[in-house]
């Protein structure tokens, strides 16, 4: 299966099939999850109207760090097999999960000043999701450098299978310490938020994730063609 | 044994590694990332007078007292094990109420009391309309879960 799809050209073929879907289908799950979350459901009984913000918080808290487990995934594949597309398709993923990582911060820092009565607190929840987005700035930074220096990528490749410590920290740190930040809501057999209220976000945990995939193919695709350009330019010149 | 599965090995070996130490690293952590002490941790732990301390539970029912200066609140917050009196002047947070949760920052005193500096809300994982919540209050389901574990 990796193998297959280690062709670049099969690569291609795929991705130019998947891409208009994902994105396409995704951007619609997310207007009609989101048309869903601001009109169709009721307000909490103690957030009142701002409990809405959970509609684009959660999907953004479950692709900032579902991103980096695809990246680590990718650096894993890179450094065992060695495919130079297992190392793009991390390169492609970063920038994107680290802007659903701040997105997650920005909208929870929002909720927190009318529920809690503050904007920031260093619970262990907020602190540990705040280091996952300056390890995503931080393994762009590297690998960048690496490019820039000719490494061969094994250096933010181990960066990016090392980073995945701190996903079952952020995951649990509600349970482990005490924290400010509430307990799990949601989980694959249970859910303590109401069905009337629950429905738009499962339609936007799927849009936002198709919309994640459609991003990282159609990045993954311009750098190939850009790498292209850059061979037959090579090739001309020479 | 090829090259390859030699870096398999070794990946795995690695992700081990690296699941190991983050483990030990937080369980010797486990109480320093706590961002708030229980009444139960106060009763049993060393003095934490004169530290400026968070102290988190809930808010005892039917402990609310507004004092005659207008704006000092006193109430009770317990983890339904022990109780610690709180008292706090200035504007306490919209979700702040009986039966709910709270984190108070300040001070104990040295009278085994709490003065409070700053009052934030803690909200529980149920998410619900007011229709339904009216409908638990009313059926006497109690709002035991927020706040503790």
């Amino acid at each position: 299966m990796i193998h297959a799809l280690a062709n670049p050209t099969r690569f291609l073929k795929i991705a130019r099939l998947l891409t208009p879907l994902l994105f396409w289908g995704g951007l619609a799950l997310v207007l009609f999850g989101c048309w869903g979350g601001l009109t169709q459901t009721p307000p909490d009984y103690l957030q009142k109207e701002s409990v809405r913000i959970m509609y684009i918080h959660v999907p953004s808290a479950w692709l900032g760090m579902g991103g980096w487990s695809s990246l680590a995934l990718a650096c894993f594949a890179f450094l065992v097999w060695r495919h130079p597309l297992a190392a793009l398709a991390a390169r492609a993923i970063a920038p994107v999960g680290a802007v659903f990582a701040a997105l997650c911060l920005i909208t929870g820092s929002i909720w927190g000043r009318p529920t809690w009565g503050t904007w920031w607190e260093w619970d262990g929840r907020l602190s540990t999701m705040l280091l996952l987005l300056f390890i995503y700035i931080g393994w762009i930074a590297l690998e960048r450098a690496d490019r820039e220096r000719g490494g061969d990528g094994r250096i933010p490749a181990l960066l990016g299978i090392a980073g995945t410590a701190l996903l079952p920290v952020i995951r649990y740190s509600v349970v482990w310490w005490n924290t400010l930040h509430q307990g799990q809501s949601l989980s694959l057999t249970k859910s303590t938020i109401d069905p009337s209220m629950l429905w738009p976000l499962l339609v936007n945990l799927m849009g936002f994730s198709l919309l994640f995939g459609g991003v990282v193919l159609m990045r993954m695709r311009s750098a190939l063609a850009e790498q292209r350009i850059e061979a037959r330019i090579r090739r001309m010149t020479a | 044994m090829k090259r390859k599965h030699q870096r398999l090995f070794l990946g795995l070996a690695a992700l081990g590694a690296i699941g190991g130490a983050s483990g030990l690293a937080l369980s010797a952590l486990q109480d320093q990332a706590a961002f708030f002490y229980t009444p139960s941790d106060v009763a049993t732990k060393s003095p934490l007078t004169d530290k400026a301390v968070r102290l988190g539970g809930m808010v005892e029912k039917g402990s609310i007292r507004h004092l005659s200066d207008g704006v000092t609140i006193a109430f009770v917050v317990t983890d339904n094990a022990a109780k610690v009196p709180v008292r706090f002047t200035g504007v306490a947070p919209d979700l702040f109420k009986e039966g709910s949760g709270v984190v108070a920052e300040g001070k104990f005193t040295d009278a085994g009391g709490f003065v409070a500096d700053n009052l934030l809300a803690k909200h529980d994982e149920r998410y619900m309309p007011p229709e339904i919540a009216d409908k638990m209050a009313a059926a006497g389901a109690g709002t035991t879960a927020a706040g503790t574990k």
